[in-house]
């Protein structure tokens, strides 16, 4: 029993990363209908920055507490301003253009942003400093639950009610609903659809730096591929949960992370993402638009 | 003259990504040394090359809106102008036979390395005519092609490695296999549309690669299989050199049956199936036209090229491993089909040439060769949305001669 | 309105044509031309650059002294990214520009695919970094040498010592699923099972760049395992670890060549102290070896990379060989590299008939206090 609760621990602090990371795919989807191939590049920037920025302060002698507010600050900004500017760059031109023209461009941005950062900083990885320290009184459980996994799951936990709260009460997540419902009719009752778009890419971006942080200080390194991977599960786990609805796709992560965890723990980790993928289809066959998608209406 | 407007605003923008790259290009830290290395001459760079960019671009959006707004009157839907031309006779027959000429006699022209990279590009060619089938033309968003470029090569390492079959044996049946697990994928998946029908495809390239990488006991795992056969030419040994010479020339014939037969099926009524299926899949289906089997047979057929040029890549390379069919293979190969012009055979051989070609001849940039070819993907799709060559369909218009004569 | 096949052709025909028009480069010169292949970027530049590093030190010490015979050395580096079939475009491309020797390539696979071509071209090829045993044991590769020992060896080295000296029953087998890594893992879980001292409590792979180890390491846990043995490289190495050490486990954790590298020490941290690994005998106290390292922190500010003595020896090793021959004839090449033993930072080495270099074997390190020591 022990060893299921503590698969199940680790699969959920593995799908609560995933999901950090697939709100900002499932975000942009739901609104442009774009699968933001770089979005795991802007997770990547995150980690980096906060990685930079954390490292100065440290060598200048700043508190730990301090460190982690500053470099998560720092990380959300740099990333959301990365967010945006890719965006403007790379998406915006081709609101009009056939289908695949943002996918291709979103894929030459997301080798584009990993080179930039292998060139500006290096390809070898570096030591994440450690952000979470071991609280004492975690350390009874702490061969189950870390502390990091617990702050992973608290802040998971707290980003999806404070973006929920975000999505339903405020002026712009109702924005940002009537812009993925009918864009045209957005802008005729007067919503900024260029803003909405912007402030939903600085919005994921921010979420996928914080992810970024966490992760990169979970696992004590960082290299400039790292975005990669975990972008493509990200995006599995969006899909999975129903592109385009955001407890879907916290959903659709949480079930990937402990069916890993599960199929590594019981099975062989050799086959762990061949199980993931095979969720996927059988998933996606049983139910064509993820476990809680909303299916599409056609339109004759 | 140039307006200070725009001057301001490239002010502003250098501003903005002297700002953006401020972490990232400045700060260098050294965590082990605990050192911090200031390196405020990039912030200087790109501030200066920011500024520099934006106003060019300016400039060219400037002129174009110039221009486009002087030729108001003929900008209606032009054919290509590349198009145009091959529709003439007079000029498509001596360059035809001007490439032909040029294709046979390239390697006798250029280096043994000119024609091996000439002979990866032309392989690609094919690979993207055959993704261009069930993407450009059939409209399905495939991220898993590789898969079936695998299912090609491994078949021939592993056939010639158990039975020692040959090369030209394997040729068919690699292409066959292929196909038959097009199918296999294709059955449950094509009820999916659109971008989960994408991710799916992506998840089945990647668990064929993982298989490949975990079987041992059927693919040798990692380490790959080496020393497979060239192609034999009737039995005759032969060197290196006219080895690679004499893939060209397969490839070479490889790539005009494959432009025949896709340019046949273009015309042909299964052709038009999957035009009407990727415009609207409703209204096709109320046309009578079986959605399932059309598609199936877009997906197969699009597999069986990859497993074609699969048994060569086996055999050029005469070593494979799972390393080489990773998702970046397939983003490139559907990156050729869509920077080409999608459905437009001569878009797609544009587009292999350049994205295969370009990387190799940007080796003098070394380092910077990826983030050059992320930055090229990113402009051409900015700039030009359609591809190089779009694909528009043939139309008749009544043409007033005084438009035309400007 | 017909659009005829014979059309098509010619579009086809057309499009070939424009992209075929790039000149072919090729000088022949007085030069002695020593190529470096390898993963130059991509997720494995960073074992392919300090190669790249080592070359260039090496090669302006020979010019600086007037270079081999009188004959300037002169540098062709070519990006492999480790990948075969662009191995194979890289080959080509420095067999067309007239390479005499190639220090490369670093990845097995990539190695294997490459040296065919060379094979045919009468170009010798040393690797810093190719152990798959296949490539000298197989004998198919007669023109390969390398400056690293084999997997097997290394294994041997690991096993041994997990069994022997650590007195391991239970040894979990992990591998990160790469050719370097599971090929190494199979050889030493071969090895547990024919030693009849220890079993096999566990063999497999992690994904590597997978967001999370939790799942593999609790397992490890589980099945009582007193030892982990990993074949693969730092990154997952250390991730595993660190990981272990989060979930308060402490059995030994022996490793490889992958990661016996300070880069591990310094992405692991404190979690690395007690980490074995195998490696190349101890050169700290080579001369050849400082020397190389300070050549290396003069020119480029900062500590040499992973494989850095090995390439560093291997280009010493093949110019030194070169100057001894008298010529670049492949032949005669082999011969020097056979018979005339060279200082390099791996020691005083020369090659066996099947290219294994001699004088290269493995020992085990432990980490301590921050730096990889000799076990005693």
């Amino acid at each position: 029993m022990d060893y299921f609760i503590e698969l199940f621990f680790g699969g959920l602090t593995r799908g609560s990363i995933y999901a950090l990371i697939a709100l900002g795919y499932t975000m942009v989807y739901g609104i442009i209908g774009l699968i933001n191939f770089a979005h795991g590049e802007i997770y990547m920037i995150g980690a980096f920055t906060s990685f930079i920025i954390a490292t100065v302060l440290s060598i200048y002698g700043f508190p730990l507490l301090s460190i982690v507010i500053i470099a998560g600050l720092a990380a959300a900004v740099w990333s959301s301003a990365y967010g945006f500017t890719v965006e403007k760059l790379a998406y915006r031109p081709l609101r009009k253009a056939p289908r695949l023209a943002p996918l291709i461009s979103a894929i030459g941005m997301s080798i584009f942003l990993q080179n930039y950062v292998l060139l500006a900083q290096t390809s070898d990885f570096l030591p994440f400093p450690e952000l979470i320290p071991d609280f004492p009184f975690m350390e009874p459980v702490a061969h189950i639950v870390g502390s990091s996994d617990l702050v992973i799951l608290v802040t998971t936990a707290l980003v999806m009610i404070g973006l929920t709260f975000l999505i339903k009460f405020t002026k712009i997540g109702k924005a940002m609903r009537a812009t993925a419902q009918d864009k045209t009719m957005a802008v005729l009752v007067g919503i900024n659809v260029d803003r909405v778009i912007s402030a939903t890419f600085v919005i994921g971006s921010a979420l996928a730096a914080i992810g970024g942080m966490l992760i990169a200080s979970h696992i004590g390194q960082i290299n400039f591929y790292i975005g990669f991977i975990a972008g493509i599960k990200a995006f599995t786990a969006a899909v999975l949960g129903g592109i385009g609805s955001i407890p879907g796709a916290v959903l659709g992560s949480l079930v990937l992370g402990l069916t890993e965890s599960f199929a590594t723990g019981y099975v062989s980790s050799d086959y762990e993402d061949v199980f993931a993928f095979s969720l996927l289809v059988l998933i996606l066959i049983f139910k064509p638009s993820g476990l809680l998608g909303k299916a599409e209406t056609k339109k004759v | 003259m140039f307006p200070v407007k725009e001057l301001k605003r490239s002010a502003l923008i250098s501003l903005w990504f002297a700002f953006l790259t401020f972490p990232i290009m400045v700060i260098k830290v050294n965590p082990i040394e605990r050192t911090v290395d200031w390196r405020w001459d990039n912030m200087f760079f790109i501030a200066l090359g920011s500024f520099v960019i934006s106003i060019l671009a300016k400039v060219y959006l400037l002129r174009k809106e110039r221009l486009s707004g002087r030729k108001k009157v003929i900008k209606v839907v032009n054919e290509p102008f590349v198009h145009r031309i091959l529709r003439e006779p007079r000029f498509l027959y001596p360059l035809c036979l001007a490439v032909l000429v040029f294709a046979v006699a390239f390697p006798y022209f250029f280096s043994t390395y000119q024609t091996n990279i000439m002979t990866t590009a032309l392989m690609y060619v094919v690979l993207g005519l055959g993704l261009n089938i069930v993407v450009g033309v059939a409209g399905l968003l495939d991220l898993g092609y590789v898969a079936f470029y695998a299912v090609g090569a491994y078949s021939y390492a592993l056939l010639n490695l158990h039975f020692g079959m040959g090369f030209w044996a394997v040729l068919p049946i690699g292409g066959l296999f292929a196909a038959f697990l097009g199918i296999l994928l294709g059955f449950p998946v094509l009820r999916l549309r659109g971008d989960y029908l994408a991710i799916v495809t992506l998840g089945f390239g990647e668990i064929i690669r993982l298989i490949l990488e975990n079987w041992n006991d059927f693919s040798s795992g990692p380490s790959g299989i080496a020393n497979i056969p060239r192609p034999s030419f009737f039995g005759m040994d032969m060197n290196f050199e006219s080895g690679i010479i004499y893939i060209y020339y397969i490839v070479v014939a490889l790539v005009i049956f494959t432009i025949f037969v896709v340019n046949r099926l273009q015309d042909s009524r299964l052709g038009r199936a999957w035009l009407a299926l990727r415009e609207d899949e409703i209204a096709c289906q109320a046309m009578g036209i079986d959605k399932t089997k059309t598609k199936l047979i877009a997906f197969s057929l699009g597999a069986f090229w990859a497993g074609i040029v699969g048994v060569i890549f086996a055999a050029k390379t005469t070593f494979v491993n799972p390393a080489s069919f990773t998702f970046l293979e397939s983003a490139i190969i559907l990156s050729i089909v869509v920077l080409g012009g999608m459905g437009s055979i001569v878009g797609v051989i544009f587009g292999a040439l350049i994205l295969i070609l370009m990387p190799e001849y940007l080796r003098a940039l070394s380092e910077y060769r990826m983030l050059a070819f992320g930055g090229i993907l990113v402009v051409m799709m900015v700039f030009k949305p359609d591809g190089i060559i779009s694909n528009v369909r043939r139309s008749y218009r009544f043409k007033k001669q005084s438009t035309i004569s400007e | 309105m017909h659009f005829g096949l014979k059309k098509k052709l010619f579009v086809a025909t057309v499009a070939l044509g424009f992209a075929m028009a790039i000149p072919a480069a090729g000088i022949a010169g007085d030069t002695i031309k020593l190529g470096v292949a390898g993963a130059q970027s991509g997720d494995l530049a960073s074992y392919g650059l300090p190669t790249v590093k080592a070359a260039e030190l090496v090669v302006e010490q020979y010019n600086a002294k007037g270079g081999i015979n009188g004959n300037k050395v002169e540098l062709l580096i070519e990006d492999d990214v480790c990948k075969p079939e662009v191995a194979t475009n890289t080959a080509t491309k420095l067999v067309t520009d007239g390479v005499d020797v190639v220090l490369g390539h670093i990845c097995s696979g990539a190695t294997k695919a490459a040296l065919p071509i060379y094979k045919e071209a009468g170009v010798i090829v040393m690797s810093p970094s190719a152990t798959a045993v296949d490539l000298t044991k197989s004998g198919d590769y007669s023109n390969f040498f390398r400056t690293i020992a084999p997997d097997d060896a290394q294994a041997e080295a690991m096993v041994d010592f997990t069994i022997g000296t650590l007195g391991a029953k239970k040894i979990a087998v992990i591998h990160d699923k790469g050719d370097y890594g599971k090929g190494l893992a199979e050889i030493a879980e071969g090895l547990v099972k024919a030693s009849g001292k220890a079993e096999v409590a566990l063999f497999e792979g992690v994904t590597p760049g997978a967001v999370d180890y939790t799942a593999i390491v609790q397992k490890i846990k589980r099945t009582g395992a007193d030892a982990v043995i990993f074949g693969g490289y730092h990154p997952e190495a250390s991730k595993i670890v660190s990981m272990m050490k989060k979930k308060r486990m402490d059995i030994p954790f022996v490793s490889d060549d992958g990661v016996k590298d300070d880069t591990f020490i310094k992405v692991a941290g404190d979690n690395a102290e007690g980490v074995y690994a195998s490696g190349p005998q101890d050169n700290s106290a080579n001369p050849v070896a400082i020397a190389a390292i300070e050549a290396h922190k003069k020119a480029y500010n900062e500590d040499p990379g992973a494989f850095f003595e090995n390439a560093y020896s291997a280009a010493l090793a093949l110019l030194n060989a070169i100057e001894k021959a008298g010529t670049t004839d492949s032949a005669a090449v082999v011969k020097a590299l056979q018979t005339e033993t060279v200082a390099t930072p791996v020691g005083n080495i020369h090659f066996d008939a099947k290219g294994d270099a001699v004088g290269v074997g493995f020992v085990m390190y432990v980490v301590k206090d921050g730096k990889y020591v000799v076990v005693e």
